[in-house]
């Protein structure tokens, strides 16, 4: 025990003696916070929306004004001819042009069905099509506006848990697991590395300090700064960007522990397996990429082909990105994270184990 | 180093990229970013994120036994949009929900083919998981694409004029998002070859101490800079041709303008991607320090703030101030350009002017922290 | 007289800190070896830096090749402390690229590259990586790349550190013969052997000039004042104790089995001790200008556990062998080292001597053989060997960017120190080596002496019976050696058990057995006496030092295996 203490302690102060470091633990994941939360958006707003109008009729204003005024787009630019248009799209000043015909108006007036167009840039092919259906939207309230008649409900959404689909709400949970990656695995993939090419390993490998001890204090303190910087996250997350944590704290900690565990037993993998601090950097950096973008932040993990998404079961994240959003927003009981974090467990014991027997394999 | 800065003789800078090229070829790690990194990158951006329409798995209740309830239902069930599973009650549903196993569930009410038959429909009530807010949106809107096809089948056509909207997507019709994310991945490799490297193989000469062995030689700064960016710009150009072909051929995207277009974009994005590389080192003369700035200031701004995945429009005021100062959002509309819509030399010219002002930027920064003196 | 290659007047270096340089004064001419001498941390590479014009003076006028410095680079040759060599480029791609660089043209280069390979020796290992080589060779490729295009001036930053006695000479020769074409060298050295052999030394002290000129000049006061000195009634650690402890005594190294003594006047008083003169060397000249070396008696020894010579034999180790592949690193090492001496590894760099000593203390297993410490198998009971050793590496290994206390901390507690006993361990070796000012100083901004001092330090806080030091005083200057030898001679008359590898033949002179290890071989085991009595034996040398013997039985070896080296 004193032992172990000791090398804990050690760890401890190498993490955040150097002040650089220090800096280093702290500010990059909270200004990644930050910027993530804002910046990693898939909503699209403030749109540019070009206009070709050539009936330029009461309806077609009508159309106009009401575009206008949603609060999605920002500016609509007036084209005159099909070359504008081209001009507009390809040079991306907007993302997409409508394309109102002569016959508009008068087809309105009498009452009959009538069709607009929209260009839209395929370029940028997500953005596009929530486009479209924002100008769907519009469009369709237009006839029955003109026809002073009540528009049939049809369907009655209700968006549970999050009812204005704030996209913070989804971003700032997703970014406590994403930052959970980068900061574990960076902390001990360069933990054992670092002791290499300095020289020290050979003085903790003359000491009886055994196997398991070093690991163990080595794992400790990246723990401790992973629940540390979740506890900082969720308080953020709460008092500066008013996310709602409706769940447990205690299940919410208990699964950040498992997912901690995993990671770490990652990071001492790279760690162990690496003769240099740049060949430790270089290593986690290729396994953090695969982590974050495949667990599910980036894009749905059912969207991925399916060889890929039985690979993607070794990803301790893919487990965790629902758990932790659930428990923020969903409550989600201890019966479903277990039924999540399972296989979380699993990896951590696979990757510990393995990072412990290269360790001895590669004490030389 | 000698004090004319501006020297440049062409047998020593051979001789400097001679040694370039073979400690480049010796070092694995280098390899590893040039070639391995851009290929694992590739197949992740282009196979693992995927924000095309899929099938989103929902729960369904039916509680009206009515003819129309079951002829929505089944056409519902019909849809390769949705993935259903369906319960006769709302509970386990909501239960299977929390437990993040289904993103929305639709409840085709009680009585919904008698208010059919009254000219007065109830509405379908769908809920979604608001936590994956577009996940929830993509979920509702193919509901209600099922639901308007089903009522128009139906001959339930409202009395009022209807606005349909004909939509064309141009340069891709099929809307597949790795059109836009293979080029975004490009600039994500150049950056990391450009900036990461670069920062690297600098920094490393100066813990090594060969650098000062260098400046005890007649060698100009120029001479040592050039040196460092031939190797680098021509194995970042290779890995980009690297990505182009492995697009083209593993991800079917299309390269509708000219080869020389792309060179010319891919040469100009590399001098401020170089540039910064030099100025990290130059200013840190540390491998581990190097590589986090390089990470902070070259890898994360490219992914987040220069349009690859996240549209600048929608990000908050302050933050659009800063994607004005990261190179990559110039390169990636025009490389999205010249490879799904072809050549448009309008915005390229001022994508190129921008990106080459911030080359200079760098290399100013560069060049006057790379002091010859060790002081 | 000729005009110097290099003359710099009243040089000032000033960092934010600290003054490196605070007016010295430096002439190099051509055709000569300036020695450029002075303890860690005197200004030497401050001095060098700014005459190859990689630094500016603060003030001083400085001339260099007649111009200002870094103004006629193509006239200079340089080779820093680490050589500057890129490891990842072959032997022939460093030469291509300083010749490059330097200038050398298409028609010189046969010649040259000829003259340069035959000249160190090389030519067999041009494909060889830089990163592959030994350090006498890394070194000897350091010099030949600053010479591609023959300078007229050559500064050279320590180039004998961590390199054995062998390559030391065989640079040396290389260099003498240079000066005979004109150049003009500047060797900077922590050696004082070598630097007595420079035509004239240039000494600094703390960033300043204390003796310029003629090494003879500092030898000559000497005169009469070093002595033989042995007793009938003490051995060999015994006395120097007693003689460093007496007033008349300026400083004293073992040698043999008698003590070398530089004493205060020319007649001491040393009643009971036999004193035979002894002519004096640059070293005692150094030693007295600085002050004299430390007292005889090591407050660490003092507060250290005593062991008895019992007859569990130290170090213990039978037919050790190593192998990387087909490559044997080692082959059948034997040896026992008792409580209460001192063990001496020896061997030029790359012969199976790190191997060994990895072996011996654990790093590395052992391909087959047996070795244990202080009775516990290595193998079987790893973690109660290196419980009863200490280790001191090469390099500082400690953690530089913990503070002094919190290493001390860590070691006690992975040594498995107790609270109270740790307390009293870290308490006393704060006290014993001066530490309880920069307890709060992260380690590796420490000077090179304290860093020594505090690895010793966490070395020897849980009192081990058994010490392994690895070239322990590699670039310290002669005093903090001396003072790191009298902690070294105290513990062993504690019963401590030190192992110990070195490149200083003065500092083998303290052991009293010597393992020789040459091409993963034993060549020869015995005290210096023996070795010495084996060397002259063998070589026909009279009277020889423990260098001269370590060259020849390294060449007497050669020999044997009909495989000569090419004589330096």
């Amino acid at each position: 025990m004193g032992r172990l203490k000791a090398i804990t302690i050690k760890e401890f102060w190498a993490l955040v003696r150097d002040p650089k470091a220090r800096m280093g633990l702290f500010l990059p994941p909270l200004l990644q916070l930050f910027l993530f939360s804002y910046a990693a958006t898939l909503e699209v707003r403030n749109i540019d929306l070009g206009l070709y109008d050539m009936s330029s009729g009461r309806y077609s204003q009508e159309l106009v004004q009401r575009l206008d005024g949603s609060p999605n787009f920002k500016r609509i630019e007036v084209l005159h001819s099909p070359e504008d248009l081209r001009q507009a799209i390809e040079d991306q000043d907007v993302i997409a042009a409508i394309v109102i015909e002569q016959d508009f108006d008068r087809r309105m007036a009498s009452g009959q069905s009538a069709e607009i167009g929209v260009v839209l840039d395929g370029r940028r092919s997500n953005a596009a099509q929530i486009v479209a259906a924002y100008v769907t939207r519009v469009a369709s309230g237009i006839g029955a506006q003109v026809s002073n008649l009540p528009e049939p409900e049809g369907l009655r959404v209700t968006n549970l848990y999050n009812p204005s689909l704030d996209f913070v709400w989804f971003n700032l949970p997703s970014l406590i697991v994403m930052l959970g990656v980068i900061t574990s695995i960076a902390v001990t993939g360069l933990s054992i590395s670092r002791e290499r090419e300095l020289g020290s390993f050979d003085q903790l490998m003359v000491s009886p300090l055994r196997v398991h001890e070093i690991l163990l204090g080595k794992m400790l303190p990246a723990l401790g700064f992973g629940l540390l910087n979740g506890a900082i996250f969720i308080a953020a997350a709460q008092l500066i960007f008013d996310v709602p944590f409706r769940g447990s704290y205690a299940v919410f900690f208990a699964a950040l522990i498992v997912f901690n565990i995993a990671l770490i037993g990652v990071g001492m993998f790279v760690s162990s397996l690496s003769r240099t601090q740049q060949q430790a950097f270089l290593g986690s950096f290729l396994l953090t990429i695969p982590i974050i973008m495949l667990s599910g932040f980036a894009s749905p993990v059912e969207n991925m082909p399916e060889w890929l998404q039985v690979l993607n079961h070794a990803n301790p994240a893919m487990y965790f990105l629902p758990v932790a959003q659930s428990i923020f927003l969903k409550a989600m009981p201890l019966s479903a994270v277990i039924s999540w974090m399972w296989p979380v467990v699993l990896i951590a014991i696979v990757t510990l184990s393995a990072s412990a027997w290269l360790f001895r394999a590669r004490m030389e | 180093m000698s004090g004319n800065l501006a020297r440049l003789d062409r047998r020593r800078l051979a001789a400097l990229i001679r040694k370039e090229t073979v400690q480049i070829v010796r070092d694995p790690s280098t390899l590893l970013i040039a070639f391995v990194l851009p290929i694992l990158l590739l197949f992740i951006f282009g196979f693992g994120v995927s924000l095309d329409a899929n099938s989103i798995r929902v729960g369904m209740v039916v509680q009206d036994s009515s003819p129309q309830a079951n002829s929505l239902a089944q056409a519902l069930r019909a849809s390769p949009y949705l993935e259903i599973e369906e319960s006769p009650t709302v509970q386990p549903l909501r239960d299977r929900m929390v437990a993040n196993r289904i993103r929305a569930m639709i409840v085709i009410p009680q009585d919904f083919g008698a208010s059919i038959d009254r000219r007065a429909p109830l509405p379908i009530q769908v809920a979604t998981d608001g936590s994956q807010p577009n996940t929830a949106n993509f979920a509702a809107a193919y509901v209600q694409g099922i639901y308007g096809t089903w009522v128009e089948q139906q001959g339930m056509a409202p009395g009022v004029p209807t606005v349909t909207v004909n939509t064309r997507y141009w340069w891709n019709p099929e809307l597949k998002s790795r059109f836009f994310l293979i080029p975004g991945s490009i600039t994500i490799v150049m950056t990391m070859i450009g900036t990461l490297l670069t920062a690297l193989v600098v920094a490393r000469e100066w813990e090594r101490g060969t650098l000062e062995a260098m400046m005890a030689t007649p060698i100009s700064m120029t001479e040592f800079i050039a040196s460092k960016l031939i190797p680098y710009f021509v194995l970042g150009m290779g890995s980009m041709a690297l990505c182009t072909v492995l697009g083209i051929v593993v991800f079917g995207v299309p390269l509708r303008g000219s080869v020389f277009a792309l060179f010319l974009l891919a040469s100009a994005f590399l001098v401020p991607a170089l540039g910064l590389g030099l100025f990290i080192s130059a200013a840190t003369k540390n491998q581990f320090v190097a590589s986090q700035a390089a990470l902070f200031s070259g890898f994360l701004p490219s992914f987040l703030l220069s349009g690859f995945i996240f549209e600048i429009s929608s990000m908050p005021r302050m933050i659009q101030a800063v994607t004005y100062l990261v190179p990559a959002r110039y390169f990636i509309p025009p490389l999205q350009t010249v490879f799904i819509a072809g050549d448009a030399w309008g915005m390229f010219a001022r994508n190129i002017a921008a990106m080459l002002t911030f080359g200079a930027l760098f290399f100013l920064l560069a060049y006057r922290t790379t002091r010859r003196s060790l002081d | 007289m000729i005009d110097p290659v290099a003359i710099a007047k009243g040089v000032v270096k000033r960092f934010a800190s600290q003054t490196a340089l605070d007016g010295v004064d430096i002439t190099i001419t051509p055709g000569k070896i300036t020695g450029l001498v002075g303890p860690d941390a005197a200004g030497k590479t401050t001095l060098i830096r700014i005459l190859a014009g990689l630094m500016a003076a603060n003030d001083g006028e400085i001339a260099v090749l007649g111009g200002a410095p870094g103004t006629n680079l193509e006239q200079l040759g340089y080779m820093p402390q680490r050589f500057g060599l890129y490891e990842d480029l072959s032997v022939i791609q460093n030469l291509d690229l300083y010749a490059e660089l330097r200038g050398l043209s298409k028609e010189e280069k046969p010649a040259t590259y000829g003259r340069l390979l035959d000249f160190t020796d090389l030519a067999r290992f041009q494909d060889r990586q830089a990163g592959k080589l030994s350090g006498g060779m890394k070194q000897k490729l350091g010099l030949a790349c600053a010479l591609v295009k023959t300078p007229r001036l050559l500064l050279l930053d320590e180039p004998g550190v961590g390199v054995d006695p062998i390559s030391r000479r065989e640079l040396w020769a290389m260099v003498k013969e240079l000066t005979a074409e004109g150049i003009g060298v500047l060797w900077s050295t922590a050696y004082l052997d070598e630097a007595a052999k420079c035509d004239s030394v240039t000494m600094l002290n703390d960033g300043k000039l204390i003796y310029s000129g003629d090494p003879s000049g500092l030898t000559d006061r000497m005169k009469g004042r070093v002595f033989n000195a042995s007793s009938d009634t003490l051995d060999r650690r015994h006395l120097l104790t007693q003689l460093l402890g007496d007033n008349e005594v300026l400083d004293g190294t073992i040698q043999g089995s008698s003590i070398r003594l530089l004493t205060r006047s020319e007649h001491p008083s040393l009643p009971g001790i036999r004193l035979d003169p002894l002519p004096p060397r640059l070293e005692d000249g150094f030693i007295e200008v600085l002050g004299g070396g430390p007292g005889g008696t090591s407050a660490l020894a003092d507060a250290y556990s005593r062991f008895d010579h019992n007859d569990v034999p130290a170090i213990e180790a039978h037919a050790l062998t190593k192998k990387y592949g087909d490559f044997t690193a080692a082959n059948q090492v034997s040896f026992t080292a008792r409580p209460g001496q001192i063990f001496g590894l020896l061997g030029p760099n790359g012969a199976g001597k790190s191997t060994t000593f990895k072996m011996l203390c654990g790093l590395a297993t052992p391909t087959s053989g047996t070795c244990s410490v202080a009775g516990h198998s290595l193998k079987h009971a790893g973690p109660a060997a290196r419980q009863s050793l200490g280790y001191m590496a090469q390099k500082f290994s400690l953690y530089g960017d913990l503070s002094v206390e919190q290493n001390l901390n860590f070691f006690a507690g992975a040594y498995g120190l107790k609270k109270a006993a740790a307390r009293d361990a870290i308490d006393k070796v704060v006290d014993i080596f001066e530490l309880s000012s920069r307890l709060r100083t992260n380690a590796g901004v420490l000077p090179l002496g304290y860093k020594q001092r505090l690895a010793l330090a966490c070395a020897v806080m849980h009192e081990p019976p058994v010490l392994f030091l690895d070239e322990p005083t590699s670039g310290v200057d002669p005093v903090m050696r001396r003072e790191f030898w009298v902690h070294i001679n105290g513990l062993v008359s504690r019963g401590v058990c030190v192992l110990v590898t070195t490149h200083f033949m003065e500092e083998a002179e303290y052991c009293d057995d010597i393992l020789l290890i040459y091409r993963s071989e034993q060549i020869a085991t015995g005290s210096p006496d023996d070795l010495k009595a084996q060397a002259s034996r063998i070589a026909g040398l009279s009277d020889p030092t423990m260098e001269d013997a370590f060259i020849a039985l390294i060449e007497a070896s050669n020999v044997d295996t009909k495989n000569p080296r090419k004589a330096a």
